[in-house]
């Protein structure tokens, strides 16, 4: 008989999970391994809400097994080290982001892309070396592999920090990988949504001119006067459109939703490349044309490896860059969710877990 | 009245043009500017046909301005030359691409980069500045600006050397831009026609493992033996596919039709380069998963500039890289036009213009 998830492990966790395709989320025991001689053991104090979570949480990808304790935004204080731990030390504050494992031994972990290893393994929903499931952040304690966490810069407010681990090295890596990090460069920005706004923080703070390229009118002035955006673009406007063609060095397009690309190819100067880091479930259409005659690229990213991760953090800790947030409690998680859902957040819900995870 | 071809300018000119969208040809008198100051003249040797000059021909496109003298892919010798021209003397050996004019002002332009100024001028199907149609090298002389005209390196043949002109650049030119030139790194070629047999070529002159991906299993010893690929891959084998998963570093796709990039993708490696050369006339469908979690792109490109251009044939010089062609009379043209729709050509046509052309 299958060990139940609160007794596979020696140490007692508790966290919320969601336990079918409804994606709702409720109180859940379970428990995590006794710190190893590599691991660091850390108190949660807070965990951003991506949309991955809701997308696991309700099995549109269809690869979730349940129960699922989601959250990869994960921060907090450690408790203890494994006597082989050297980079950290109780008390230090520290975060977890999408990974927590990979094979150290493929060409992309030689060069520090562990989130592009075939074996590489996700903070939730995934299985462990020791072929148990992984529990994320949405929980009281976490227990990492000291190679996967990240350290918190002492002047990183943690709660708006949170979400750089997971928003903020998706649209980072990207930026650095594209060379769309020089000054005096102009980006373009799709979506203003948790990596949107992130896209714009981080880009300004490159020296990049940047605009926004959104459906919804309402988000134009918070985009220009509380984001610092340069300029904002209705994407269903042709005008607009039309007198921007030809103008961006690059574009970071953040949409989940299937969307017409070739608008955004044509807002591209030539070699202009434009960046997916949104994931639709169906293929987009690519007309390939506008490609050739402009030699133009579209590519894609998938967050970013350990060492670029804490390369972003101590970047936004020097710039002062957190995320825009809208801090929670445990229980607020199914509400914040359907908010989500409807893109009404201003940008990231972060869950205030030490102050309102109890356990029942 | 508008002036008849054959009237629109004092220079006498012949060749063969389509007329409607049969892209049935057929001899045609036209005639050319009087040579500028900055110009060349050039009695045209021989001319490749390219399968763009197919799809112009028969409007697939939808903008031939009819009727139409194709041919981007001159080779001929200078007969004369304008009072500021420096870099050409009468007699030398030449060559005509596909640009013969741009703005020289913008970005592109300044950069060396003409093939993408908004302002491009086309051999053929095209105008000048003051309203004249642009013909093309399906024809017995052109009158060229200097700038857009290549000097042929002497050890390389007017036949075998005249589909550099688009074929030779339009991939040589995304294979340097693309970084795809390090030594010991896995290049696919999709397609093996005009374009993908001299890309096969160029890789291995950069050093690359070269693996052919093919509908058409027949290419295979060919690919191999001839051309020198490593290897060949054909798409409809699902396990030689599966075993090719993730093991390119990039690929040059040729197809010009319609095809799923979904496969293509499978092959690279992460960070892989995908870079489409063929130009499909309805839109790809690009599935973005596989663009995400493994960091590939997928990129476009368009022959290349003129500085680029020369760099490309010095390059073939060198490493003796030409195309392979089946030189054909003029008068053969229709035939060889219905074989290549057919892709029954190894692997360029190129028509001996200068002896078959008469009127």
């Amino acid at each position: 008989m299958a060990i139940s998830p609160e007794n596979e492990h020696p140490v007692k966790a508790f966290g919320w999970a969601a336990r079918d395709s409804s994606g709702h989320l409720s109180p859940f025991k379970f428990s995590r391994r006794a710190t190893g001689e590599k691991d660091v053991n850390f108190k949660i104090l807070y965990c951003g809400i991506c949309h991955s979570d809701l997308h696991s949480a309700k099995n549109e990808w269809g690869i979730t097994s349940y129960p699922i304790v989601p959250g990869h935004e994960i921060v907090g204080v450690v408790t203890e080290v494994g006597s082989k731990v050297t980079k950290f030390k109780v008390g230090d504050k520290v975060g977890v982001g999408c990974l927590v494992g990979s094979c150290h031994s493929c060409a992309n972990c030689k060069d520090d892309l562990e989130n592009y290893c075939p074996k590489m393994i996700l903070t939730y929903g995934a299985k462990y070396y020791d072929g148990t499931t992984t529990y994320g952040g949405y929980s009281d304690i976490m227990v990492s592999d000291e190679y996967f966490v990240i350290k918190i810069p002492d002047n990183l407010p943690l709660d708006g920090g949170a979400p750089l681990l997971c928003a903020g090295i998706t649209v980072y890596s990207p930026l650095k990988y594209y060379g769309l990090d020089k000054t005096g460069m102009h980006l373009g920005v799709v979506g203003l949504g948790g990596l949107g706004h992130m896209a714009v923080k981080f880009a300004k703070a490159m020296g990049l001119k940047v605009t926004v390229i959104s459906t919804s009118p309402n988000k134009k002035k918070e985009a220009m006067e509380h984001l610092g955006a340069d300029g904002f673009l209705i994407s269903r406007n042709t005008e607009e459109i039309q007198s921007a063609m030809g103008t961006m060095d690059g574009i970071i397009d953040t949409v989940s939703a299937v969307h017409a690309l070739l608008p955004l190819i044509g807002l591209l100067k030539t070699n202009g490349k434009l960046v997916i880091v949104g994931a639709p479930e169906k293929p987009h259409e690519l007309p390939a044309m506008p490609l050739l005659m402009g030699r133009k690229i579209v590519g894609g990213s998938c967050i970013g490896g350990i060492k670029e991760t804490q390369e972003m953090i101590d970047f936004a800790a020097k710039h002062n860059i957190v995320a825009d947030i809208e801090v929670i409690p445990m229980d607020y998680v199914n509400t914040a969710m359907e908010r989500l859902l409807k893109a009404d957040v201003k940008y990231r819900f972060v869950i205030d877990i030490a102050n309102s995870l109890k356990p029942f | 009245m508008a002036k008849s071809p054959d009237q629109e300018h004092p220079q006498k000119a012949f060749g063969w043009a389509a007329r409607d969208k049969s892209g049935l040809f057929s001899p045609f008198h036209f005639s050319r500017r009087e040579n500028g100051d900055e110009d060349v003249t050039i009695k045209i040797l021989f001319c490749g046909v390219c399968h763009s000059d197919v799809c112009i021909a028969k409007n697939e496109w939808g903008f031939t301005n009819y009727p139409v003298v194709p041919g981007h892919e001159i080779v001929g010798t200078v007969t004369t030359v304008g009072s500021n021209v420096k870099k050409f003397k009468v007699g030398e050996r030449v060559g005509v691409g596909v640009i013969v004019g741009s703005c020289k002002k913008c970005e592109s332009c300044q950069q060396d980069l003409e093939n993408y100024c908004p302002q491009t001028i086309f051999t053929y199907n095209s105008h000048y500045t003051d309203g004249a149609k642009t013909y093309g090298g399906y024809s017995d002389m052109i009158v060229v600006d200097e700038r857009y005209v290549l000097h042929f390196p002497d050890n390389l043949p007017s036949e075998g050397g005249a589909p550099l002109l688009c074929a030779g650049i339009t991939v040589y030119s995304p294979m340097k831009y693309y970084g795809m030139t390090e030594p010991g790194k896995h290049l696919g070629v999709a397609g093996l026609g005009g374009l993908g047999h001299v890309a096969v070529k160029m890789g291995k002159a950069f050093g690359l493992k070269v693996t052919v991906i093919s509908s058409s299993p027949k290419k295979e010893a060919e690919a191999i033996e001839r051309l020198g690929a490593d290897s060949f891959l054909v798409t409809s084998d699902p396990t030689k596919m599966k075993a090719a998963l993730g093991t390119m570093d990039y690929i040059i796709d040729t197809v010009s039709a319609v095809h799923a990039l979904f496969p293509l993708l499978s092959l690279l490696k992460p960070n892989g380069k995908l870079v489409t050369v063929g130009l499909p006339d309805k839109p790809l469908e690009l599935p973005i998963f596989p663009l995400v979690l493994g960091r590939k792109l997928v990129g476009g490109s368009n022959i290349g500039g003129m500085k680029e251009t020369q760099e490309m044939l010095d390059f073939c010089a060198k490493h003796g890289i030409t195309a392979d062609v089946e030189v054909i009379r003029m008068d053969y043209l229709n035939t060889a036009i219905e074989r290549l729709a057919k892709s029954d050509v190894r692997y360029r046509f190129v028509i001996d213009v200068a002896s078959s052309l008469s009127q």
